[in-house]
C-alpha cells in the first residue's frame, strides 16, 4: 500500500497460558498446550465439546472500578493486553491520549448474553442487572471500554467479523495509518468463552470431541475432529515508520500488505479460490512476490474443510516448499482474537527466525495441498510472513509483515 | 432500626462500589467524596432493593438524595411507609 510506512511497536496477550505476550511464545517455543476440560457443560446435554482453552483468573483490580464495571472479560483481556502492549513499545503512561483504536470481536459478551437473557425472558425486565450490562453486549463493547480506560481521543473501530476480526482490525489500523488519518493505533482482537459458542460450533458439526484437551485440537491431521473453542485478546501498537523512529520507539517488524476479501460462495465452507485471490490481493499490496515470502502462519482451525480449502490455497500461491505452521493445536480457536495472537507468534518467528511447529500433527492430510508441515522447531530464516485469519460468513483476511529496513 | 439500616446500607455500598469502611461516613456525598456517577446511582438502588428486600416505589426522592446519611434516612422512611400501608391494609 502506498502512503505511511506502518510498523508494529509493542505487544500484549491474553491467552489461556496467562497474561504475557513473552509467557505465550515461551510456552509455545517449550512446546506447551494451552487447552483444558471444558467448564459450564453440565445440563447441556447435547454437547458434545469437552475441550476448551480458558484464561486463568486474572489481578483485575489494576483496571479502576469505574471502567470495568463495564468490561466484560473479553474487555478485561482486551485491557490488560493493550497496556503491556504499550509498556513494550516504551509507552507505559507516556502514550499519546490522541491515538486511536481498533480491536475487534466476534460480537459482544456472550457470557453477559447469556445473563441477560436469563433475567429479562423469566423477569420480563432488567431484575437485579446492573446499568452497565449493556455496555459489555455491545458489539463494539471492548474497544469502547478499552478506548475509556485508556482516555484515548482518536477513533474506535470495532470490525465484527468472526474469526477474522483480530486480524482484520490490526489491516484496518495498517491501512488508517498508512492513509495518514492516524499516527499510532492499538490493533488486536478479543474473545471471551461461552458455552454457547461451543454449543454454536457444536451444532454445526464443526467442534471436537476429544475428550482429551491436549490433543483435541489437530490442525492439518488426518486425526481431527473440529475445532476447540478458546479465548483471550491480542493487541499491539501499530504506528507510522516516521512517529517511531522520532520517539526511538521498539520495531519489531513492518506490515508490507493486507488484504480483506469476501466469498460469498458458501456461509460456512471457505474456498479455495477466494482464499487465495486474499493471498495474492495482501502480496500484491506489499510489494512482494510469492518467493519473497518464507512462512505461512495458517489459519487452519482443525476442521476438514477448512485445512483442506486454507491449504490448497497455499498451495496454488506458494507451491509446496515454504513451511506453514498453524497455532490452534496449542491454542485453540480463540475466535476474534486468534488473529492477532497468532500474529504475535509469528512475530517472534520473523524476530527470531526460528519456525515453530504444527502440534498434534501425527498424519498430515494429503488432501491439504501437499504442504511442508514442519512437526518441529528448527532455526531458519524468515524475512517475510503472511497470516491468514478466515472466518464464518466468508469474510477472508492475510497480513504480510516483515523484518524492519531503512 | 436506625443502627442495623446504617450497617446494611454501608456493607452494601463497600461491596458494590469497592469502597473503604473509612469512607462510609455519615456525611459523605454520594457522588463528589464517593465518586459514584449516574449509573451507579442505578446499581445504588438495585443493591439497596435487594439488601431490603423492597421495591423503592418513589424514584423521585431518590434525586434529593445527596449523602451516606440521606440514603439510611431514606430507607427509614420507606420501611416505615411500607409498615404504616401493611398496617392500614
Amino acid at each position: 500500500m502506498k502512503g505511511e510506512r506502518v510498523v508494529i511497536s509493542g505487544v500484549g496477550a491474553v491467552s489461556p497460558f496467562g497474561p504475557g505476550a513473552k509467557l505465550l511464545c515461551a510456552q509455545i517455543q517449550n512446546g506447551g498446550c494451552a487447552l483444558g476440560p471444558l467448564p459450564g457443560g453440565e445440563g447441556f446435554a447435547g454437547l458434545g465439546a469437552k475441550a476448551a482453552g480458558i484464561v486463568p483468573e486474572l489481578e483485575v483490580k489494576s483496571i479502576p472500578r469505574a471502567f470495568r464495571r463495564a468490561m466484560s472479560p473479553m474487555g478485561v483481556f482486551a485491557c490488560l493486553a493493550a497496556r503491556e502492549a504499550l509498556a513494550s513499545a516504551g509507552l507505559a503512561e507516556d502514550y499519546p491520549r490522541s491515538m486511536g483504536l481498533s480491536v475487534g470481536g466476534t460480537m459482544g459478551s456472550p457470557q453477559t448474553m447469556t445473563e441477560f437473557f436469563s433475567e429479562y425472558l423469566t423477569a420480563h425486565g432488567f431484575g437485579t442487572l446492573r446499568s452497565a450490562t449493556f455496555f459489555k453486549i455491545m458489539g463494539h463493547g471492548a474497544a469502547a471500554g478499552l478506548a475509556q480506560a485508556l482516555g484515548l481521543t482518536g477513533r474506535t473501530l470495532a470490525p465484527s467479523a468472526a474469526c477474522a476480526a483480530g486480524l482484520q482490525a490490526v489491516g484496518l489500523g495498517y491501512e488508517t495509518i498508512a492513509s495518514g488519518r492516524e499516527e499510532i493505533m492499538l490493533c488486536g482482537g478479543a474473545e471471551e468463552f461461552d458455552v454457547l459458542t461451543a454449543l454454536t460450533f457444536d451444532h454445526i458439526l464443526a467442534a471436537s470431541h476429544n475428550a482429551q484437551p491436549a490433543q483435541a485440537s489437530r490442525p492439518f491431521d488426518l486425526g481431527r475432529d473440529g475445532l476447540v473453542c478458546s479465548e483471550g485478546a491480542g493487541i499491539m501498537v501499530l504506528e507510522s515508520l516516521s512517529h517511531a523512529q522520532k520517539r526511538g520507539a521498539p520495531i519489531l517488524a513492518e506490515i508490507a500488505g493486507f488484504a480483506t476479501t469476501t466469498s460469498p460462495a458458501n456461509l460456512v465452507h471457505p474456498d479455495t479460490e477466494g482464499l487465495a485471490e486474499c493471498m495474492a490481493k495482501a502480496l500484491s499490496d506489499s510489494g512482494l512476490r510469492p518467493g519473497d515470502i518464507q512462512a505461512v502462519n495458517a489459519h487452519a482451525t482443525a476442521t476438514a474443510e477448512g485445512d483442506r480449502a486454507e491449504g490448497r490455497a497455499i498451495e496454488k500461491i506458494f507451491g509446496h516448499k515454504i513451511p506453514v505452521n498453524s497455532f490452534k493445536g496449542q491454542l485453540g480457536h480463540s475466535m476474534a482474537a486468534s488473529g492477532a495472537l497468532e500474529l504475535i507468534l509469528s512475530l517472534w518467528m520473523l524476530h527470531h527466525n526460528h519456525f515453530l511447529p504444527n502440534y498434534n500433527l501425527e498424519n498430515p492430510d494429503p488432501d491439504c495441498g501437499g504442504l511442508l508441515l514442519p512437526k518441529t522447531a528448527q532455526k531458519y530464516m524468515i524475512k517475510s510472513l503472511i497470516k491468514n485469519s478466515f472466518a464464518l460468513g466468508g469474510v477472508n483476511a492475510s497480513l504480510v509483515i516483515k523484518k524492519f529496513a531503512c | 432500626m436506625a443502627d442495623a439500616i446504617w450497617a446494611t446500607v454501608t456493607q452494601a455500598m463497600m461491596e458494590e462500589f469497592e469502597l473503604e469502611p473509612a469512607q462510609m461516613r455519615p456525611e459523605a456525598r454520594i457522588k463528589e467524596d464517593l465518586g459514584l456517577d449516574s449509573l451507579d446511582v442505578v446499581d445504588m438502588v438495585i443493591v439497596l432493593e435487594s439488601a431490603f428486600d423492597f421495591k423503592i416505589q418513589d424514584k423521585a426522592a431518590l434525586k434529593e438524595i445527596v449523602t451516606l446519611s440521606d440514603v439510611a434516612d431514606f430507607i427509614a422512611a420507606t420501611i416505615e411507609a411500607e409498615r404504616g400501608q401493611a398496617a392500614n391494609g
